[in-house]
């Protein structure tokens, strides 16, 4: 603002026309304010309300609707968590919120995290639990275009290798590591966006990419050289899963006090998982259908990209090796613990420094659930699971 | 705006003169302008875009950076999502223009009331003034990325009777946060505009602090006002869209060009269209505060510019 040029000289003023400047005011304010009052903003709205006797449960996710999250909104449409007794409000994540930093501070009942994500938490002082593993298995790689030749992460020495950071990078350098690679030096690390954009673009010769979703954002691009979308053939993908530097990613989390203290709590953490548990059985069973859920609940992702994520999710769960889906493989968590104890990122530090406290899992709640469902003939194991072929199109349309 | 004034009696909208017809002119211009500026671009400046060594500093024009104005249009033609009944994307992207603006209103609203008492406070009482201006300023240094979290959580723990606090009130809340600064500075600096000579005539009337006020300070601060309120619009907007990002607001354009940025790579044109409903929102609120100042006309004698 610049310093005033001349001052306003007050003029006697008919009442008359100040009135009607006021009216003004108040008509335009009058309209700001019926606006407020018309429309609602979406599901995700009515918060704690007790109806029919359920017990209201808000479960907070780490990002939007989409099929990583289908099987708690299977749950949520095809009323297991009523069934239940429960019901439940499932909120959505923004760029800046922190599943467990919600859930610590008591608006939320439950949470959905990575374990490396939580880890950290735990450390400062964070009393949380992972009370079911959903995701057994890890979806992210490492992908690269044939002609750059990474088939293996000793590749990607002196290569520009794209890392999201927050929290997703450290599988890869785990990987980077034990492969010999010093990650200070010998390779160029790039901050790769949420987009493909850089990899696709050559900014990048190694990009970051979950199975479920960056992947098939590539492969639902042109090839500019061809004209037809990229295939699968035109690319190297290492799977963590593989190199055995794989961490525990999505994870059920509670609030570990409340577990302790609060049996009415323990008991709805319980049922909780088994209707959770029951959605992630019907995913498998029924991809088509529960990518459509999730579109339906507010999903703006295309229709060929929701059904490929539902079936890439439906492969890190089914079949499940680790005694039935949620089940905490003990090896599986003690790796993810090394890899956060003794894995520096570019940042020269480590997620945590000691072990975490015992009450950072627990299979308490979900084998009770597992014999639960086992009781009604529901099959948790999946041993016989054979994921579909779901055909990208352009864009995921 | 330009710059003349013409002596309505009452509100009767004066035949567009030719400064108006220019100004629309312009107006139209100016956009045509920007199109013709981004496909030029496109088409001479190279493909992988200009770099000075390794560092890019004119971007890349490939369709995957810079889809080409048609490319956005037919886009935002077609339905938003493959599900049989989504609607088309320029309508989707206007139901969520329609919800920040919503939004963004009311936090120019409260922004504007507190900002006017907080400048009717600092106005009043010199202690006052001392203990708060600085507050002020400071408050607006708070990044709103650590703000956004922590009122959507304030918020989730409040409860207004049985109604429970949505979460647009946060987003809101944001927005008024952004939007009371540059009211509150300039109300206090146009409270404070009349000359000494006119505040002493009023005192020699005998005229107490309220009808001062109300006679004197008031009216002489519509031309520090008006581009206040601007600013304010302006600043609403962007803390309504920033917030809607930050909380992960549903309904907004916010929301939307994040969750379409994080697939623009296989669909590129998608996200421009939020982005241009953001601009519409933006341009709405701007026009908004403009028809608001139609009415003051007769005290903008000599109006600051902002």
């Amino acid at each position: 603002m610049t310093p005033p040029t001349g001052t306003a000289s007050p003029r006697p003023h008919e009442p008359r026309r100040h009135r009607r400047a006021l009216a003004a005011t108040a008509t335009v304010a009058a309209l700001a304010l019926a606006g407020c009052s018309s429309s609602s903003s979406g599901a995700n709205d009515d918060a704690s309300s007790t109806k029919g006797g359920l017990t209201p449960v808000r479960l907070q996710l780490q990002w939007v609707a989409d099929a990583q999250f289908a099987g708690y909104y299977a749950a949520l449409k095809l009323g297991y968590y009523k069934d239940a007794g429960l019901d439940v409000t499932i909120q959505e994540a923004g760029t800046d919120t922190v599943p467990i930093d919600v859930l610590a501070a008591g608006d939320a009942d439950y949470a959905i995290s990575w374990v490396p994500k939580v880890l950290g938490s735990i450390e400062q002082g964070t009393a949380v639990t992972d009370v079911a593993q959903i995701f057994e298995r890890s979806g992210t790689t490492q992908i690269s275009f044939k002609d750059k030749g990474i088939t293996t992460p000793a590749d990607l020495k002196g290569k520009k290798v794209g890392s999201w950071g927050y929290g997703n990078q450290w599988e890869l350098f785990a990987g980077m590591q034990k492969a010999g690679i010093d990650t200070d030096k010998d390779i160029d690390l790039v901050q790769q966006a949420f987009d493909m954009n850089g990899f696709l673009s050559g900014d990048i010769d190694a990009a970051q990419a979950m199975t479920y979703n960056e992947l098939a954002q590539v492969l639902e691009t042109k090839n500019p050289k061809t004209g037809k979308l990229y295939q699968k053939s035109d690319l190297n993908i290492i799977d963590w899963n593989d190199e055995g530097t794989a961490m525990l990613q999505d994870a059920i989390w509670a609030d570990a006090n409340k577990l302790a203290d609060d049996p009415s709590y323990a008991t709805e953490t319980e049922k909780f998982v088994e209707a959770s548990i029951k959605g992630w059985v019907y995913v498998r069973d029924h991809p088509k259908e529960a990518a459509d859920i999730v579109t339906a609940a507010g999903s703006t992702l295309g229709t060929s990209h929701q059904l490929w994520m539902a079936n890439e999710v439906n492969k890190l769960i089914w079949p499940s090796t680790s005694g039935g889906i949620g089940t905490i493989d003990p090896a599986a968590w003690k790796r993810t613990v090394d890899i956060a104890l003794h894995t520096k990122d570019d940042t020269g530090s480590t997620i945590i420094t000691k072990e975490p406290p015992s009450t950072a899992y627990s299979n308490e709640y979900v084998t009770k659930a597992l014999k639960n469902l086992e009781a009604q003939g529901v099959d948790v194991v999946g041993k016989d699971f054979t994921p579909i072929d779901v055909e990208l199109k352009e864009g995921g349309k | 705006m330009s710059g003349e004034r013409t002596s309505t009696e009452g509100l009767r909208l004066p035949r567009p003169s030719r400064t108006q017809v220019k100004a629309v002119l312009l107006g139209a211009a100016g956009v045509v302008g920007l199109g013709v500026v981004w496909e030029g671009y496109k088409a001479l400046a190279p493909e992988t875009g200009v770099s000075i060594g390794s560092t890019l500093v004119l971007p890349r024009t490939s369709d995957l950076a810079m889809p080409h104005l048609w490319e956005m249009w037919s886009r935002a033609l077609e339905p938003v999502t493959g599900a049989p009944d989504a609607p088309p994307l320029w309508q989707a992207v206007l139901g969520a223009c329609g919800f920040t603006l919503r939004t963004a209103a009311t936090g120019w609203v409260v922004g504007v009331v507190v900002g006017l008492l907080l400048g009717m406070l600092m106005q009043g009482l010199r202690t006052a003034r001392d203990a708060v201006l600085p507050w002020v300023v400071l408050s607006q240094t708070v990044p709103l990325i650590a703000l956004a979290p922590l009122v959507r959580r304030w918020g989730s723990q409040l409860h207004v009777g049985t109604l429970a606090w949505p979460d647009w009130w946060s987003v809101a809340v944001i927005a008024s946060y952004l939007a009371f600064f540059p009211v509150s500075v300039g109300a206090l600096r146009g409270f404070a505009s009349p000359d000494a000579v006119h505040v002493e005539l009023m005192r020699a009337y005998g005229a107490g602090w309220w009808q001062t006020f109300r006679r004197l300070r008031l009216p002489a601060s519509v031309p520090y006002l008006l581009p206040a309120l601007r600013l304010a619009a302006a600043s609403a907007v962007v803390g309504t869209v920033v917030g809607e990002v930050s909380i992960g607001l549903r309904g907004g354009v916010g929301r939307m060009i994040v969750e379409f940025g994080a697939t623009g790579s296989s669909d590129p044109a998608k996200q421009w269209s939020p982005i241009a409903g953001a601009v519409l929102v933006g341009l709405v609120a701007a026009a908004a505060v403009a028809l608001l100042a139609v009415p003051l006309s007769r005290y903008r004698s000599s109006e600051v510019q902002s």
